[in-house]
């Protein structure tokens, strides 16, 4: 006990001495909290639309003015030739382009029937995507519109329409921060967990300090836990801010469900997080090394484990890879608690897939440990 | 009572089989000060790991202070001091916070040990608030001396500890050494330079991972049975080649400002010097010399390649 005691003073002496890791602590979590949330907003605005009117009749003109309103597009282009009007894809003038053909209004009202051609730039998906769907989505509204019209013209009757309501449960404002924020805090925790565990215990290899250390009687049990307790610390300490200053006072999010929850299961996910960091420097030679593995494990987390895109959205493959990433757990649970105030009944088996997780790193990377060593 | 036992030991390293240790036999007295001589690469560093118990040998054994380097690893530990060849003590750490880092992992204090390091650690003292990757080379060593002796090693292991040491502190450390065998410690140190080796009570001479000779300084340089001459002239390298052409010389190498070499044993030294004139050598002065440890070395060597 008295030689863990030792060992953490050393530690911590040492990581508040280090120029650069202590200012990361405090600056990291507070920018990126600021700033990333805002680089993942999935909202589209200011799509910027050409449109090609080939009819100049009411109705083309009364479809386009519903377009411009809707908020979502700016028209650049206006003019009356479809290959012109194309021209603005190719010079990125535009990202959409809407035609309404010659007759337009006539064959609507004659034939009760026509068509539009939208062409979009696919070069950014999400864009092109986004845009194509909010575009046709207003083309339905506006259909349904002049259905109605006649409609009530010929019949004179009641209107009749089938109307949607949405309600959104758990962020009733749809602010699309309250479901990022969370998220981000809970990978920041996962990067800085394993990058600092990891390149630390290497520091001790490339330097040598550790070979001074391995002639001691020293445990090697007290080594490893005096390197992992102060990260754990830190570990708890950066999300602390993150919750209780960043996202509480710049965002207004507060934690609907239990706290003490919450941080028991960060506790937990630390130790696996840990684990990894420990795992992956007893595989490195260097800090190099043990950077760019943590590097390769950290992006697979943060593409894969439900941060920005949906796990329900992806093949059934990649959705195993990630179930494979604690950090999908974690991002459960934060957005699970934080958002709808969900109780342990709810977050058994994530408690105890991440439990099994700690187990499992530790438990390996204690074996390698010793066999390397 | 010995304090250092080596039987057989040997090392081989990975898939390809390098043999860093070649079945090195050797004893080492207690108190005694003890010198592992030979070049880079000799197995000097694979010994004094497997001695201090960071490699386990790959066969034969050893007994530090009684005690089996691969089943009491754990006693040696708390009974041996470890200088490594490279300096391995924490940079980011004071050289007193590297002290007593180290004392109290060893359980034990830098006041109850004071005595054993004070000579050295009065040199330090000014600087014992300064972080130890900012000392000068000289006084990282004595910092890892003092670190190694803080917890009263009864063996002392120091893996080359005057490599890359200016030649005053590298006298200043073997003047230490001198003071701490007088404390009873044994030490055994390895070193390239073969000047080092008189210094030492006895000597192990080593090359390849192999043995070639185990004595006293003395004895080394006295078991040597040809007669050495030294040779000098104005154009050192056409008379190195000038000797080495010779019917009347066995063996030559450059040793420093001279080439050291052996006649043949019909070889006359009147014939050698006509022949060197006649090759056109000026000032050439032929000298018989006493042999050094190196010259020993060099010998021995040659030696076991036939």
């Amino acid at each position: 006990m008295r030689t863990l005691i030792v060992l953490l003073q050393k530690e911590f002496r040492q990581i508040f001495r280090n120029k650069a890791i202590l200012p990361l602590i405090f600056v990291m979590p507070t920018v990126q909290l600021l700033i990333l949330p805002l680089a993942a907003d999935y909202e589209i605005k200011n799509i910027k639309l050409a449109v090609i009117d080939q009819d100049h009749s009411p109705y083309s003109a009364k479809l386009i003015s519903k377009i411009t309103g809707s908020g979502y597009f700016q028209l650049t282009h206006f003019g009356n030739s479809y290959p012109q009007g194309f021209k603005t894809i190719e010079t990125e003038k535009a990202d959409l382009v809407l035609n309404i053909p010659l007759g337009f209004e006539k064959n609507l009202i004659r034939e009760q029937q026509n068509s539009l051609f939208i062409a979009i730039n696919a070069i950014n998906g999400v864009k092109a995507g986004l845009g194509g769907s909010y575009l046709a989505k207003i083309i339905q509204e506006f259909n349904m519109e002049i259905n109605l019209d006649w409609t009530r013209v010929i019949q004179n009757g009641t209107e009749q329409k089938i109307e949607t309501l949405n309600s959104a449960w758990y962020n009733p404002g749809m602010n699309y921060n309250f479901f990022m924020v969370p998220g981000i805090l809970a990978a920041l925790v996962t990067m800085m967990g394993t990058y600092m565990t990891s390149v630390n215990i290497v520091k001790e290899k490339e330097v040598g300090t550790i070979e001074q250390i391995n002639v001691t009687p020293v445990n090697k049990m007290y080594f490893i836990l005096a390197k992992l307790i102060p990260f754990w610390v830190i570990g708890m300490f950066v999300f602390s801010v993150g919750l209780g200053i960043i996202a509480n006072l710049v965002y207004g999010i507060s934690s609907q469900g239990s706290l003490f929850l919450l941080y028991l299961f960060l506790g937990i996910y630390l130790v696996a997080i840990l684990g990894l960091g420990l795992l992956v420097s007893t595989y490195s030679e260097t800090q190099q090394q043990a950077m760019s593995i943590t590097f390769f494990f950290v992006m697979i987390f943060m593409l894969m484990s439900g941060l920005f895109t949906p796990i329900d959205s992806m093949p059934s493959w990649a959705r195993a890879i990630s179930y494979l990433s604690p950090l999908t757990y974690f991002i459960e649970v934060m957005r699970m608690i934080v958002l709808k105030g969900s109780g342990f009944d709810d977050l058994q088996y994530q408690f105890f897939v991440i439990l099994l997780f700690a187990v499992l790193m530790n438990t390996w990377a204690i074996l390698n440990y010793r066999k390397t060593n | 009572m010995h304090a250092v036992i080596i039987d057989t030991l040997s090392k081989v390293y990975g898939k390809d089989k390098i043999v860093a240790v070649d079945r090195v036999s050797l004893e080492v007295k207690k108190g005694e000060l003890f010198g592992l001589i030979g070049p880079d690469g000799a197995g000097k560093t694979s010994i004094f790991r497997i001695l201090t118990t960071l490699l386990l040998p790959s066969s034969g054994s050893a007994r530090v202070d009684g005690y089996d380097v691969v089943k009491d690893y754990k006693s040696i530990r708390s009974r041996v001091g470890y200088m490594p060849g490279r300096f391995s003590l924490y940079q980011d750490l004071s050289v007193e916070e590297n002290l007593t880092f180290f004392a109290n992992l060893f359980n034990t204090s830098l006041k109850e040990n004071y005595k054993l390091i004070e000579a050295i650690y009065v040199q330090l003292e000014p600087f014992k608030n300064r972080k130890a990757g900012k000392l000068s080379g000289g006084m990282k060593q004595k910092l890892a001396l003092c670190c190694a002796l803080i917890h009263q090693p009864s063996v002392l292991f120091l893996d080359e500890p005057t490599t890359g040491v200016d030649a005053v502190s590298r006298k200043e450390f073997w003047d230490m050494l001198k003071r701490l065998k007088e404390e009873g410690i044994t030490i055994m140190v390895s070193t390239p330079y073969m000047d080092e080796a008189k210094r030492c009570d006895r000597i192990a001479l080593i090359q390849s991972g192999k043995l070639l000779s185990v004595d006293t300084p003395a004895q080394v340089t006295a078991a040597y049975s040809k007669k050495l001459f030294s040779a000098k002239a104005d154009n050192m390298i056409r008379l190195l080649y000038a000797l080495r052409a010779s019917a009347h010389v066995s063996s030559c190498y450059a040793f420093g400002e001279t080439h050291h070499f052996h006649f043949q044993e019909q070889g006359s030294s009147i014939d050698l010097l006509n022949e060197l004139k006649q090759a056109g050598l000026e000032q050439i002065e032929i000298e018989n010399i006493t042999p050094g440890i190196e010259d020993c070395f060099i010998d021995l060597m040659l030696e076991k390649t036939k």
